[in-house]
């Protein structure tokens, strides 16, 4: 791409304003993604009696789609940007609403609607639209006097957690809400407020175990690996020992076809088998690069919103992709969630896509002093 | 510190001071940003230090994937079924077998040429149209070789599938065709154990025991296929009960068929002529009359009849088949199987508890045996004094031989009464069991069974050393509504040894031929008798019985009968 600095057409100042290292980054997962969803998902497919190669077009079809996605939001203005999320927040806010009535079950929870050619999880737009939403009403609240925006930001977190928690999706509740306490302690939440607010996130951790058996079991099996079936970490943690530092090879790996969710949440075991610590090691060192440069960018930002925002944004995604790698290791208990832009699910990559894109608009370099939003 | 200068800060202008704040909420924010860009730092150095544990750091250690429970044995559909020794009678192979998807054969007529040479006896128009049909799926063939698998899968056709199956094989074809019965193309049980049995073979892995031993199965076929053969009979039937449980260890029905291909039988070789068919068994019934006679008291074995003429009774005449033509004492008629003498003591015994006798030893109902072909008998209704004259010598009543071997079993064998069964009783299990006639009558029955092979019709089953007690019975079968004079069923129902019973042995051949050795005659006596008599002679060694001598003293006073009374 040749641009010069002096073109002004909205690409030419994409391209010199965008954070392309992130970009770089980014794309340097996805198309590791790609590459694992070739490995990962036949052997799943033919288990479940699909052809093949189903997932591997499915989640192939999408990635363009997604990479697009993230781009065209990444082009926008803060100000659209900023009302973009809003709108996609009261839509999914809409849309889980519906899920109680119109939802499809999957697994014992109702948090898919059909939309014909696929099934959409609402909640998971929820997130990165939550999160620009908050970012806006805490940064408002410190910036206009006499404007309620923590008291509006602290509604709104309730309505989206009951509802989560209602669904029920216990991960999800438990990403919005760290994402949107972050958010807080970030925007100056007084220290004894935090404490106290995370003595009482650690009592809800507690509550859940005692009230979903579900949360219950996978904690018990966490913590006493004898008390239940542990099959499925255990084959994940063979795969990691099988691959050694190498790896056995892309397509040679063998634990994939007797390992559940190989596709999806358990990707990284089947990276580990295939393409070995190494490789491994490079995603987790992707992850962290996004992550920490992304803070680095915002530790120069004079904007709160921004700041907020696209922090909120960060986070989620980088504790999304710890959440999976670590239970994938058996770190914490298992818990279902995707390794971004890594595991196969249709609605967990355009949701990402479409955060992330909203992470890079609204990170732009900004020369002056930037657009107010 | 930032409280003091939010004090400094509120002292300020309205307008200043919301700048002040929010330029102080941007430096709060960077640093609590920069910390949890730390706690990031070290949350993803944890999950880094984690993956060089569980990747190489374990190294050493045996893989788990060792420990894996192995694919899950080998699960057959079927369980297996074993005789009481083990011996495997009948079993599953996996097998493949061939289908097709025809939208997906491109040349159906070249497909279906190379098919007909690599599986013999296809037709190769028929297969031709099968795979050129406008269906996604059409069978080629069931139950390939491994040979033949191999075959086709080298002609590379596609379209062409393999459907693992499981095939049933009887290792012992024949010999056991009546008892384990067979199954169809899609495993599932049409006739025998393997129809009666179908849950519990399909719902357990563990092999069905029967009590079947196949030793005595075999030596059981073998005489009787030669009695079969000697005397030209349409069919015959073999039973070896154990009397002390019932339980069956020799069923053999004639003819027969291979239960490894049971579309190739002949005629009624399915049939089952010892549960299903029933009979009129002629003077073998003269044991449950007599039985019921002595045992309700109205004879002793010193009484006796007139045996001189024959009775008329409104058109029938009941006469002798071997005629004496004087006053015949109980033990004479049982003896010289006399129609008249037991016609008479069952008139004395009365219609009442003459009926209520053959109920209880389960001759008007069907055999307890656990095979779907057991027939129903067929019993007079109403039951006259007509009726009950020739059921005495075993007319006009028809039952299966496993019914008179039961029944048998239970008149000597102390008088109590055991279902006979054909699955192996568990060691030790108590065996229900149901008084039926007194010990003391139970005792005289032997006696009279021992004197018929001692000195009366039963001569040909005499197996010196053995102590073999029987009673012969030849019935003329009804065809076209007559009784025919060459249509015989003539049977011999035997135990031994008879002082202490262990096995009753029955022998049935259906329209048997006299033979010049038998000058002509096709009665029990002549061509059934000889083949327990035989069957006595090969069976006791195995079951571990040994010789005695019967003119030992306490043996003859346990067997004697005083016959004549003059």
């Amino acid at each position: 791409m040749t641009l010069t600095r002096r073109d002004s057409s909205i690409v030419g100042r994409w391209w010199w304003t965008v954070d392309r290292w992130t970009l770089a980054a980014l794309g340097c997962i996805a198309g590791f993604g790609a590459i694992l969803a070739m490995a990962a998902t036949p052997a799943v497919a033919t288990r479940i009696g699909l052809d093949p190669f189903y997932f591997v077009r499915r989640q192939i079809g999408l990635l363009p789609l997604a990479l697009a996605l993230m781009l065209t939001v990444s082009l926008l203005s803060p100000r659209n940007t900023r009302l973009l999320a809003l709108a996609v927040f009261l839509g999914s806010l809409i849309l889980v609403g519906l899920t109680f009535s119109n939802g499809t079950e999957i697994k014992g929870a109702r948090r898919w609607i059909n939309l014909g050619v696929f099934s959409l999880q609402p909640s998971e737009f929820l997130k990165p639209s939550f999160a620009v939403v908050a970012a806006w009403l805490f940064a408002q609240q410190r910036k206009k006097e006499g404007f309620p925006g923590d008291i509006i930001a602290i509604c709104l977190f309730l309505t989206v957690f009951a509802l989560l928690v209602l669904q029920p999706d216990i991960g999800m509740a438990f990403v919005v809400t760290a994402v949107w306490f972050a958010q807080y302690f970030l925007a100056g939440l007084r220290m004894l407020w935090v404490l106290m607010l995370g003595g009482v996130g650690i009592a809800g951790l507690g509550v859940s175990y005692f009230v979903f058996p579900h949360v219950a079991s996978r904690i018990n099996r966490f913590l006493d690996p004898a008390s239940g079936d542990t099959y499925q970490i255990n084959t994940a943690l063979d795969a990691f020992l099988n691959g050694g530092l190498f790896g056995r090879g892309p397509g040679e790996g063998t634990l994939k076809s007797v390992l559940p969710d190989a596709h999806s949440d358990f990707v990284f075991a089947v990276a580990g088998e295939e393409f070995g610590l190494l490789a491994c090691l490079g995603l987790v060192v992707l992850f962290t690069f996004v992550v920490l440069r992304g803070f680095a960018r915002l530790l120069q930002e004079s904007n709160l919103f921004f700041l907020l925002a696209v922090a909120g944004l960060l986070i989620q995604y980088g504790l999304q992709a710890l959440i999976n790698m670590s239970s994938t290791l058996h770190l914490i208990p298992t818990k279902g969630m995707t390794l971004p832009f890594v595991s196969y699910g249709g609605s967990s990559l355009l949701a990402l896509s479409f955060g992330m894109g909203m992470a890079l608009a609204l990170s732009r370099t900004r020369y002056g002093a930037g657009e107010e939003p | 510190m930032a409280t003091r200068l939010g004090d400094v800060l509120r002292a300020l202008p309205a307008k200043l001071r919301l700048e002040g704040e929010a330029k102080l909420a941007i430096e709060i924010a960077h640093h609590r940003l920069a910390v949890t860009g730390v706690l990031f730092l070290l949350a993803f150095s944890v999950v880094a230090l984690r993956l060089v544990d569980v990747t190489v750091l374990k190294e050493g250690h045996e893989p788990r994937l060792a420990h894996l429970p192995r694919a899950a044995g080998l699960d057959i559909e079927r369980a297996d079924i074993v005789d009481r020794n083990g011996e495997l009678l009948a079993t599953s192979l996996s097998t493949a077998s061939l289908y097709a998807n025809p939208k997906m054969v491109s040349d159906p007529a070249d497909a279906a040429a190379k098919l007909v040479r690599a599986i013999p006896g296809l037709e190769a128009k028929e297969i031709a149209a099968r795979l050129g049909s406008d269906r996604s799926f059409v069978w080629i063939k069931r139950n390939l070789t491994p040979r033949q698998q191999y075959a086709v899968n080298r002609l590379g056709i596609p379209g062409l599938f393999f459907q693992p199956e499981e095939r049933r094989v009887y290792p012992h074809g024949s010999l056991v065709a009546h008892i384990v019965g067979y199954t169809g193309i899609d495993n599932h049980g049409l006739a025998g154990i393997e129809q009666s049995m179908e849950e519990r073979l399909r719902s357990s892995n563990e092999p069905l025991q029967l009590s079947i031993d196949i030793r005595f199965q075999h030596i059981v076929r073998e005489e009787l296929a030669r009695a079969v053969e000697e005397f030209q009979a349409i069919g015959g039937a073999g039973i070896v009960l154990d009397v002390a449980t019932g339980e069956v260890l020799a069923l053999v029905s004639l003819p027969d068929f291979d239960p490894n291909s049971p579309g190739t039988a002949e005629g009624d070789a399915r049939f089952n002529r010892v549960s299903l068919g029933t009979y009129e068994m002629g003077s073998i019934f003269k044991i449950f009359t007599a039985a019921v006679a002595l045992d309700s008291g109205t004879v002793t074995l010193r009484d006796g009849y007139d045996a001189t003429q024959p009775i008329k009774i409104s058109r029938f005449t009941i006469s002798d088949f071997h005629p004496q033509r004087r006053f015949l004492t109980v033990p004479e008629i049982f003896m010289h199987s006399s129609n008249i003498g037991a016609a008479k003591m069952a008139v004395d015994v009365g219609t009442q508890r003459q009926r209520e006798f053959l109920g209880r030893v389960g001759l008007l109902r069907p055999a307890s045996i656990e095979l779907p072909e057991v027939g129903a008998p067929l019993v007079p209704s109403p039951w006259r004094e007509i009726n009950t004259m020739t059921i005495a010598f075993g007319h006009g009543i028809s039952v299966s031989p496993m019914q008179v071997a039961t029944a048998t079993a239970a008149v000597i064998d102390g008088g109590v009464m055991r279902p006979s069964t054909i699955l192996k009783r568990a060691d030790g299990a108590p065996v229900p069991s149901q008084r039926v006639v007194s010990a003391r009558t139970s005792e005289q029955m032997r006696r009279l069974m021992r004197l018929v092979v001692e000195r009366g019709t039963g001569k040909p089953a005499s197996v010196p050393g053995y102590l073999v007690g029987g009673k012969t019975g030849t019935a003329e079968k009804i065809v076209n509504g007559r009784y025919a004079k060459n249509a015989r069923i003539s049977s011999f129902v035997g135990a031994f040894p008879m002082n202490a019973p262990r096995f009753v042995i029955l022998t049935m051949l259906d329209e048997p031929k006299g033979s010049k050795a038998t000058f002509g005659f096709a009665t029990g006596g002549w061509v059934a008798a000889p083949a327990v008599g035989r069957l006595v002679a090969r069976l006791a060694p195995i079951a571990g019985i040994g010789l005695v001598d019967e003119n030992a003293p306490e043996l003859r006073e346990q067997m004697f009968i005083n016959a004549a009374v003059r």
